[in-house]
């Protein structure tokens, strides 16, 4: 153990000697680990980004919540046999709630993208309208930041009454308080009761959460259309673990309900915020998974750059090797001498890396919700010092295998 | 006291389908304080004998017994430590670290052995003021003259007080006057009591030596103590 400890502050020494010595060499094999390890970190840390951002866009969808739907969200497979299924009804709705005792809030709700909003000679655009009921506050996690959500009565007459994202508050009424004033959609005055809390933009920006506008669900087939939005439940459940017997429950009733004979497959689809992360890892996760594995290539490519200068320096100190064994040097300790000189030289690039690509996970950071996350960093210098290991090792073999006759005599 | 004792020994290279013969058979005895050269011509197996003899490399047949220990079956770290602990080599080209000091060239058999980083020092201070460069410990050797470099090899091949100093052409690299210096210091390293193996193909080189071993084809041809061995004057470099 001791003789090892001695050693091993030779081996340091030598492999800091060894890497000053040739200043520039180093620097130009190490680039090839810098490019690996900035490309690597930066690519996982926009990826990491990205399904940030696709996470907190679905948030909406509460992970407690299973949405009762005509079609499933991602359908795989034959489109045709979706396609000839009859619509949710509100009976149907009714009915549902009727039977289902396990929930802690249910609400039918009918959407639709895009609408002309109007107030004096302003107008905007938004981005979702939802009609439902008061419940629609619990199972769509909704918060407010001014006024009130949909009320009983509200719902039950259909009264002409919305509640607004932020950013359509902004827009409409920048400089006075929105609520009880009244906006035209599609040219029938509403009047504003509820200003939604900002929640910031989804996919970058793509599409907005606050520029939604909630309103009961009468309202709603008058104001914007009577049948073409098909008719959603959802259903919040309030305990992630009862999601399994909830669905469970839910199907039977829905079965029932619907009139869907015994050898017949549901006609309806149960959905759940989980089915949007799967998809998303699915899809978007393979491509992120193909974007590391390409950019960890040029990590490889500057492993065998590493490789190739340890052959080179071991090469030129061949006659060093060979005076170090004849001086008592054993196999393991030449092994681990070149070991560690390349591992220092690769850590070197993976700390240079690091350096380079912090500031840029900054940059990113203007676009995605992300910061470098400590384990990439930790990873990375993982890494560093595995391909410094890995690509210096059979350099390093060579050199420990070095019979001490012929390497003191050569030239 | 025997410290070599060979017999037998054979060292056979294979060269593409053909065997040659570097040794054939030779047998030997070195006793503690002896002061031999080995001579021949090139291609007399001088060199390999040398090898062999410094545990770099191990015979084809025979044995070889080093101070009671059987060495002619040993694998490659068992050598090592042997050649650490036993042997001192000084080459003809000095062979030292070229980017390391002459402290830290001195050290480094000590390193291999363990010895931690004071008494290293220590003990390589000392040893390069024997060979009388206690003001230049802190040059690299290309500040260095090649008698200095010598004296440094020197200084590492005793500092870890070896059973033999083996010196393979010692002076074969500098001039008449700076070799007399060198081989006027083995002479007093000869005689505080070390046992010196010097490998020489000049007479008068060998000739400083008290037992000359001649070789030729692979075999000792004579092996002869020296009548009249040539004594150098003590030349004042040396504090030993």
């Amino acid at each position: 153990m001791k003789i090892f400890i001695v050693e091993f502050r030779e081996i340091l020494l030598i492999a800091f000697t060894a890497i000053r010595a040739n200043k520039l060499r180093s620097v130009l094999t190490t680039l090839g680990i810098i490019i690996g390890i900035v490309a690597v970190t930066t690519m996982s840390t926009a990826m990491v980004g990205l399904r940030e951002a696709f996470i907190s866009s679905i948030s909406s969808f509460g992970s407690d919540v299973l949405y009762v739907d005509k079609f499933p969200w991602f359908a795989m497979g034959d489109w045709s046999q979706f396609r000839n299924r009859k619509d949710i009804t509100y009976e149907q709705y009714e009915k549902l709630r009727a039977v289902l005792k396990n929930y802690e809030a249910m609400a039918p709700s009918k959407s639709s993208f895009g609408a002309t909003i109007k107030r004096k000679e302003k107008s905007v655009q938004a981005t979702l309208v939802y009609g439902t009921t008061q419940e629609y506050q619990k199972t769509g996690n909704v918060n407010l930041e001014q006024g009130r959500f949909l009320s009983e009565l509200d719902v039950r007459s259909g009264r002409r009454v919305c509640v607004i994202g932020k950013d359509i508050a902004n827009e409409l009424f920048p400089s006075e308080n929105p609520i009880n004033n009244v906006i035209k959609i599609n040219n029938i005055p509403m009047q504003v009761i509820g200003v939604l809390e900002k929640q910031g933009s989804g996919m970058m920006g793509s599409f907005s959460m606050d520029g939604q506008i909630i309103m009961p669900l009468k309202t709603f087939e008058t104001v914007i259309s009577n049948r073409r939005q098909r008719l959603r439940i959802d259903i919040k459940i309030g305990d992630v673990d009862k999601i399994p017997d909830a669905k469970e429950e839910i199907i039977a009733a829905m079965r029932v309900i619907r009139k869907v004979p015994l050898d017949k497959p549901d006609d309806f689809a149960i959905n759940q915020q989980e089915a949007l992360k799967d998809m998303y890892d699915k899809t978007i996760g393979v491509v992120a998974l193909a974007g590391i594995v390409i950019t960890a290539l040029s990590l490889f490519v500057g492993a065998i750059g590493i490789m190739n200068i340890m052959f080179v320096s071991v090469t030129e100190r061949t006659r060093e090797i060979g005076v170090r064994k004849a001086i008592g040097a054993k196999t393991w300790s030449i092994l681990l001498q070149f070991l560690t000189e390349s591992a220092i030289l690769c850590i070197m690039g993976g700390i240079i890396g690091l350096m380079i690509s912090f500031p840029l996970s900054l940059i990113i950071n203007q676009f995605l919700p992300t910061a470098m996350p400590l384990d990439v960093v930790l990873i990375a210098l993982f890494i560093s010092a595995l391909v410094g290991i890995i690509s210096g090792f059979l350099p390093a073999w060579k050199a420990s295998r070095l019979n001490p006759v012929d390497s003191l005599r050569y030239e | 006291m025997n410290i070599i004792n060979i017999e037998h020994i054979a060292k056979i290279y294979q060269v593409g389908s053909e065997e040659v013969h570097a040794l054939r058979d030779v047998s030997l005895k070195i006793n503690k304080n002896e002061y031999v050269a080995i001579m021949g011509p090139s291609g007399s197996g001088k060199s390999t004998l040398m090898n062999i003899l410094g545990c770099l490399d191990t015979p084809t047949k025979g044995l070889y017994d080093f101070k009671g220990t059987n060495v002619s079956q040993m694998n490659d770290n068992e050598l090592a430590a042997i050649r650490n602990k036993e042997i001192g080599f000084v080459f003809q080209t000095f062979n030292l670290l070229p980017r390391s000091d002459a402290l830290h060239n001195v050290e480094l058999p000590m390193i291999y052995a363990g010895v931690s980083s004071y008494d290293r020092k220590e003990r390589a201070r000392l040893a390069l003021d024997h060979v009388g460069l206690s003001d230049r410990i802190h040059h690299k050797p290309n500040e260095l003259s090649g008698g200095q470099r010598q004296r440094v090899a020197i200084a590492r091949a005793l500092v870890t007080a070896p059973s033999i100093i083996l010196a393979d052409e010692p002076t074969g690299n500098l001039d008449t006057k700076t070799g007399e210096d060198i081989m006027a210091l083995f002479n007093e390293i000869f005689e505080q009591g070390n046992t010196i193996i010097l490998v020489t193909h000049e007479e008068y080189i060998a000739e400083h030596a008290a037992r000359i071993i001649r070789l030729r084809d692979g075999l000792i041809e004579r092996d002869e103590d020296v009548t009249k061995r040539y004594v150098p004057k003590k030349n004042g470099a040396s504090k030993l």
